[in-house]
C-alpha cells in the first residue's frame, strides 16, 4: 500500500543520498588530494542518487525514476564527452567541481534532453517518426501512482503541476527561512566569512540562497498557474483535454529536469547575482550560474508550450454556445496570461543564452571592454521579466472573478470589463519593462514615457477592484475558507497596487529603488496575485479532484495564522525600505537601528512558514481523510460542478451546452450550462 | 441609499485616518539635500492618493462583509445585478485623468531633482568591489589630486558626480539625499547633489555586486566651507607627503582603491588574505604548491589575481588592478612594513 511504499521510499532517500554522498566523496578526494566534507560534488551526488532512489522506492525503475536516471547518465556521458574532447585539445580538463564549466554545460544539456527520453514523454513521438501508430488516449493505472509517469490527461497533468509547484515553494520558502534568520540580527551570525560550503563563504551563501528563492519561487508560481489552467481551463470550456495532449505532458516532464538543475546551482559554486543575473557580475560569477541559466531556459520552454496549448484549446474547444462573452472569466484571465507568456518568455531565455555564451565562447555581447553593453542585457531581460509579472497574477485575478460570485451569490460586476481588464494588463504590460531601469544609466529622459504607460497599469488594475467591490455588494455574503482566501487575496493586492505607483513616479523611484520597499511591495502584489488565489483555488477545486474536502477548521488555522503575518511582513519591509534598508544583503549597518525591526520580520516569516506546513498537512491528510464530498460542494452554477467528483477520466461523458451567462446567481430560472441528454452520444 | 452615505462618510474617514497616521510616521529618513525637497513633495502626494484608494475599496469591502453577509438560517441569493456601464466608465476615466496627471507632475518633478548648475564642481567617483573611491577636482595651485575613499561636500554647494565602473554594476545611494544613480563600467553615468544638512552620512552601493556588497559603504561628510577647506588642505599634505616616500605612496594608495574592504593589515581573515606578516612568508596555493611571498608574488597577485590563488579563497574572484610598475613597487613597499 501506499504507507509502505513512502516509508521504503524515504528509507532508500537516506540510503542513496548516503552512498551517493560518499562516492562523490571519494572522487573529490582523489582530485583534491583531501577529505572535504562541505564540498561541491559528494552533496551534487547525494542529491542526485537520493532524489533518484526516493522515486525509486515509490514507483518503481520507470517514469519519473527512468528519467533522473536518464538525467543522471546523460550529464556524466555529456560532460565526460566535452572532458575527453578537451584533454585531448591539451586544454584544462579538471574543474574545481570535477568538470570544467564547458563540460558541466554541455552535460547538463545532454541530461535534460536524456531526461524527456527515459521518462517516456517522447515515446509516442518517437513511434510516428518511425511510422507506428499509437492510440489517441492512453488509459491511465487507477490510483496515485499515475502521477508519477507521463500521463495525457490534462487533469492528471494539472496535479503533478500543483503539487510540484507546492514542492518547489517549499524548497524556496526554506531558503528564505535561512536568510531571514541570519538577517535578525545585525552582524554576520552564521552565514560568516570562514564558512565555506559549496565553495562559497557565508555572504556569497547567502546571495545564492536569496537569488534562488527568487527563481525557484518564479518556477513555483509559473507551475502553479499551469497547474491551475490545465486542471480547469478544459472543464471550464467542456473539452475533453487540452488541445495538444502530448504537448501538454512535455510541457510539464520540462519542468522537472529544469529544477533539478536549479537545485544544483546551489551546489555547484552556487551564484552571486539575484535572479535578474545582470551582467557583468553574472558573466563573472562562479559555475552555478550556469545552471541557473539552463535551469531557467529549460522551464521557460514549460511555460511557452504550456501557453500555446492553453490558447488552443480555448480557441478551438469550447463547448457549444460558449460564445467569447460566455466564457467564464478565469479562461479570458489564462488566454491573457497565455499571450504574454508565449511571446515575451523567449527574451529572458535570450537574455541568458547571451550571457551563457557569452562565458563560454567569450562572445562580448555585455562586455563594455569588447563593445557589448551591459544595460541591452537589462533591457532584453526586463521584456519578459516584466510582463512575467503580470504572467503570475492573471490567473490569480482570474480565480478571485471565478470564485467570488461564487460565495457572494451575485454575478460578477461588469463581466465585460473585467474580462477586457485582463487583456488590457497584459497588453500595457509589454510597454512598462524599462521602470525596472529608472536609475540604470539610460537615457535620463526616456524615463518619462514609460512613468506613463506603467502608470496606465493603475487603469485597467483599477477597474477588476472596483468591480470586486461591486460584486460585493448587496449580496449573500458566505467565507468558507476559499472565499477568506480570495478576500485575502483582494486586499493584499490592493496593498501591491496602491504602492505600486510610487515606484513609477521617477523621481521617487530614485529612492525607492533597489530598496526593501520594493521587496514588500511585490511580495504583496505575488501574494495577492498568486499565493492567496492558489491556495482558494486549491481549496476549492479540491473536492472535484479528490471527491473529498479540506478541512475547514485547519484552513481557516492557515488562513488567519497566514495573512496578519504577513501583513506585518511586508508593512515591517516597507518601512524599513524607505528609511534606508537595501536589498539583497546579508548584513546590514547596525546604525541604522533595524534590529528589532528585522526580528519582527523574522518572527512574522516563521508564522507564515508554519501555516504553510498546517496547509500541507491538511492538504496530504485530506486526500484520505477529508470529508466526503461528490456533489455540487459550493452551489456552483460552472459545469464541472454539475458532475459528481471526482472528476471522470474524460471529464463530462455527455456534452453540454451554454444556455445562459455563466454568473448569473439569483436570477431564478437561470442555467450556465444544460447537459445534452444521455442518449445523444459521445463527444 | 443610506448603505451608500454611510459607506461614503467611512470611506472618507478612513483616508483622512489613514494619511494623517501614515504622514505623522515620519516614514522618510532626514531629507539633507535639494533634491530631497521635491521627491518629499511627491511622497505626500503619493501618501495622500494611497490612503484614499485603500479606503475607497477596504471600506465597501469591509462593509458588505458585515452588512450583506448570510445571517444564520438565512435562504436564498443576492440581489441580481450584471453590472452599470455608466460606473465602469466613471471609474475608468477618474482613475486614467488621475494617472494622467501624476505622470504630467511626475516629469516635472523629476526635472526638479535633475536641476543642473552648469558650473558645479565635478568629483570623479569609482565604484570597485567593494569600496568606492572619490577623485576631487585637482588643487588649482599645485595641480595635486585628491583621492579619497570618503566624499567630502561643503553644505549648500552643488556637486556633479561623474561616475564609472572598473568591475560590475554598482549603485551611489544615499538615503537621506534620497537619489540614487547606477555606475556602469565602460560608460560614465551622472548624478547632480545639492547637500543642504551638515552631518555624516553614508554612501550605500544599491545594486547586488557580489561577495561584500553589503559592506560596500563609505562615509559622506557634509560640512561648513571652512571644514571642508580645512580638510581638503590635510589631504593635499597627505597626498605630498605620501609622494615623498614609496612607503606612503603604496598606503595612500592602498587606502584610495579601498583595498581594507577585503585585506585586513591586523590578521583578520576578510573576503581576501590578510596582509599582516605577509612578505617574505610562505603562502600556500590551491594547487598544494607553495611559495614565498615576495615582490614579484604580491605585484603578480595585484595585476593577474588569478594566476596564484591563496588556498581557502578559491572562491574569491579579485579584479585585476592597472598599477603602474612604480606604484605596484609603492605598494609591496607599504606591504612590507606591516609586520
Amino acid at each position: 500500500m501506499k504507507n509502505n511504499s513512502l516509508g521504503r521510499a524515504f528509507l532508500l532517500l537516506v540510503i542513496a543520498g548516503a552512498i551517493g554522498y560518499g562516492i562523490g566523496l571519494g572522487i573529490d578526494f582523489s582530485i583534491r588530494g583531501e577529505l572535504k566534507l562541505s564540498a561541491s560534488v559528494p552533496s551534487a551526488f547525494a542529491l542526485l542518487f537520493s532524489f533518484t532512489a526516493f522515486f525509486f522506492g515509490l514507483y518503481g525503475y520507470r517514469g519519473i525514476t527512468r528519467g533522473l536516471v536518464f538525467q543522471v547518465v546523460g550529464t556524466v556521458i555529456g560532460a565526460a564527452l566535452v572532458t575527453g574532447i578537451r584533454a585531448l585539445m591539451g586544454l584544462e580538463s579538471i574543474g574545481a567541481f570535477l568538470f570544467t564549466e564547458p563540460a558541466w554545460v554541455f552535460g547538463a544539456l545532454v541530461g535534460v534532453i536524456s531526461f524527456f527520453f527515459g521518462v517516456g514523454v517522447m515515446t509516442d513521438w518517437v513511434k510516428w517518426a518511425r511510422g507506428i501508430d499509437t492510440p489517441d488516449h492512453h488509459e491511465d493505472e487507477p490510483g496515485w501512482q499515475k502521477y508519477f509517469g507521463v500521463s495525457l490527461d490534462h487533469k492528471v497533468i494539472g496535479i503533478q503541476y500543483t503539487v510540484t509547484a507546492l514542492f518547489l515553494l517549499a524548497v524556496g520558502g526554506t531558503f528564505a527561512l535561512i536568510f531571514r534568520t541570519e538577517l535578525a540580527a545585525s552582524g554576520l551570525d552564521f552565514l560568516t566569512l570562514d564558512l565555506d560550503v559549496f565553495n562559497q563563504n557565508g555572504p556569497q551563501l547567502y546571495n545564492t540562497l536569496m537569488s534562488l528563492h527568487g527563481m525557484i519561487m518564479i518556477v513555483s508560481i509559473l507551475l502553479g498557474i499551469s497547474g491551475i489552467m490545465n486542471y480547469v481551463v478544459p472543464l471550464l470550456v467542456g473539452a475533453h483535454d487540452m488541445a495538444f495532449p502530448r504537448m501538454n505532458a512535455f510541457a510539464y516532464w520540462v519542468a522537472v529536469p529544469a529544477s533539478v538543475l536549479l537545485l544544483l546551482a546551489l551546489i555547484l559554486g552556487g551564484f552571486d547575482t539575484g535572479w535578474t543575473g545582470y551582467p557583468p557580475l553574472s558573466s563573472r560569477a562562479p559555475l552555478g550560474v550556469q545552471m541557473f541559466f539552463l535551469g531557467v531556459f529549460t522551464a521557460g520552454w514549460s511555460s511557452i508550450l504550456g501557453a500555446l496549448n492553453v490558447i488552443a484549446t480555448v480557441v478551438r474547444m469550447r463547448a457549444r454556445g460558449m460564445t467569447a462573452m460566455r466564457m467564464p472569466i478565469l479562461v479570458w484571465a489564462s488566454v491573457a496570461t497565455s499571450i504574454i507568456a508565449l511571446t515575451a518568455t523567449q527574451l529572458i531565455g535570450l537574455s541568458f543564452q547571451l550571457v551563457m555564451f557569452q562565458r563560454l565562447f567569450g562572445m562580448g555581447f555585455f562586455d563594455p571592454g569588447k563593445g557589448g553593453n551591459p544595460v541591452l542585457f537589462q533591457h532584453l531581460f526586463w521584456f519578459y521579466s516584466h510582463p512575467a509579472v503580470y504572467v503570475f497574477v492573471l490567473p490569480g485575478l482570474g480565480v478571485i472573478s471565478e470564485l467570488l460570485p461564487v460565495f457572494v451569490r451575485k454575478p460578477l460586476f461588469g463581466y465585460r470589463w473585467v474580462a477586457m481588464s485582463s487583456l488590457g494588463i497584459a497588453l500595457v504590460g509589454f510597454v512598462v519593462w524599462a521602470h525596472h531601469m529608472f536609475t540604470s544609466g539610460m537615457n535620463e529622459y526616456l524615463r518619462v514615457p514609460f512613468m506613463y504607460s506603467t502608470m496606465l497599469v493603475a487603469v485597467p488594475t483599477g477597474v477588476k477592484f472596483f468591480s470586486w467591490v461591486a460584486t460585493m455588494w448587496g449580496g449573500k455574503i458566505e467565507t468558507p475558507t476559499p472565499m477568506l482566501f480570495v478576500l485575502g487575496s483582494i486586499v493584499v493586492f490592493l496593498l501591491g497596487g496602491v504602492t505600486g505607483p510610487p515606484n513609477a513616479m521617477v523621481a521617487l523611484d530614485l529612492h525607492l529603488h533597489d530598496t526593501y520597499w520594493v521587496v514588500g511591495h511585490f511580495h504583496d502584489t505575488i501574494f495577492g496575485g498568486f499565493v492567496f488565489p492558489f491556495f482558494a483555488a486549491i481549496y476549492y477545486w479540491f473536492p472535484k479532484a479528490t471527491g473529498r474536502k479540506m478541512n475547514e477548521f485547519w484552513g481557516k488555522v492557515h488562513f488567519w495564522l497566514m495573512t496578519p503575518s504577513f501583513f506585518a511582513l511586508t508593512l515591517g519591509m516597507m518601512f524599513i525600505g524607505l528609511r534606508g534598508m537595501r536589498r539583497r544583503i546579508v548584513d546590514y549597518d547596525p546604525a541604522l537601528g533595524f534590529d528589532g525591526a528585522h526580528l519582527f520580520l523574522t518572527v512574522c516569516a516563521f508564522l507564515i512558514a508554519i501555516s504553510i506546513l498546517i496547509f500541507f498537512i491538511n492538504f496530504f491528510r485530506s486526500i484520505k481523510h477529508g470529508e466526503p464530498a461528490t456533489g455540487n460542494t459550493w452551489n456552483s452554477r460552472s459545469p464541472e460542478w454539475q458532475v459528481p467528483s471526482p472528476m471522470p477520466a474524460h471529464n463530462y461523458e455527455v456534452p453540454f451546452e451554454v444556455v445562459g451567462e455563466p454568473y448569473d446567481y439569483g436570477l431564478p430560472g437561470s442555467k450556465f450550462v444544460e447537459f445534452a441528454a444521455k442518449t445523444a452520444g459521445k463527444h | 441609499m443610506r448603505h451608500f452615505i454611510v459607506v461614503g462618510i467611512l470611506t472618507i474617514i478612513a483616508s483622512v485616518l489613514l494619511y494623517l497616521g501614515l504622514s505623522a510616521a515620519h516614514l522618510m529618513p532626514v531629507a539633507a539635500s535639494a533634491q530631497a525637497v521635491p521627491i518629499d513633495w511627491m511622497w505626500n502626494l503619493i501618501l495622500i492618493v494611497m490612503s484614499f484608494f485603500f479606503s475607497l475599496i477596504v471600506v465597501p469591502m469591509g462593509y458588505s462583509l458585515i452588512v450583506f453577509r448570510r445571517r444564520r438560517g438565512e435562504t436564498g441569493e443576492g440581489a441580481h445585478f450584471e453590472g452599470n456601464t455608466t460606473l465602469e466608465l466613471f471609474w475608468t476615466a477618474i482613475p486614467l485623468l488621475i494617472v494622467v496627471s501624476f505622470s504630467v507632475l511626475g516629469a516635472r518633478n523629476l526635472a526638479q531633482t535633475l536641476a543642473r548648475n552648469p558650473q558645479a564642481p565635478v568629483i570623479k567617483v569609482t565604484g570597485l568591489q567593494w569600496s568606492w573611491r572619490f577623485e576631487y577636482p585637482a588643487d588649482p595651485e599645485t595641480g595635486l589630486v585628491v583621492v579619497s575613499d570618503q566624499l567630502h561636500i561643503p553644505v549648500g554647494e552643488q556637486v556633479l558626480l561623474r561616475m564609472t565602473s572598473s568591475d560590475v554594476i554598482h549603485s551611489f545611494w544615499v538615503p537621506e539625499f534620497r537619489v540614487k544613480q547606477d555606475l556602469v563600467p565602460g560608460r560614465f553615468t551622472e548624478l547632480t547633489i545639492t547637500p543642504t544638512e551638515v552631518g555624516s552620512y553614508k554612501v550605500r552601493c544599491a545594486e547586488l555586486c557580489g561577495t561584500s556588497h553589503y559592506s560596500m559603504e563609505k562615509p559622506v561628510v557634509i560640512q561648513s566651507q571652512a571644514d571642508y577647506e580645512a580638510w581638503m588642505a590635510g589631504e593635499l599634505e597627505k597626498a605630498k607627503l605620501a609622494s615623498s616616500s614609496p612607503e606612503g605612496f603604496g598606503q595612500l594608495l592602498v587606502q584610495q582603491n579601498g583595498c581594507a574592504a577585503c585585506h585586513s593589515i591586523t590578521g583578520g581573515t576578510l573576503v581576501g588574505p590578510t596582509w599582516l606578516g605577509l612578505y617574505g612568508s610562505q603562502v600556500e596555493l590551491s594547487d598544494g604548491s607553495a611559495v614565498t611571498a615576495d615582490d614579484a608574488f604580491i605585484a603578480e597577485s595585484i595585476s593577474n589575481p588569478q594566476a596564484k590563488i591563496v588556498k581557502g579563497f578559491e572562491s574569491v574572484q579579485m579584479v585585476q588592478y592597472a598599477f603602474t610598475p612604480d606604484e605596484l613597487s609603492a605598494i609591496v613597499a607599504y606591504i612590507k612594513t606591516i609586520k
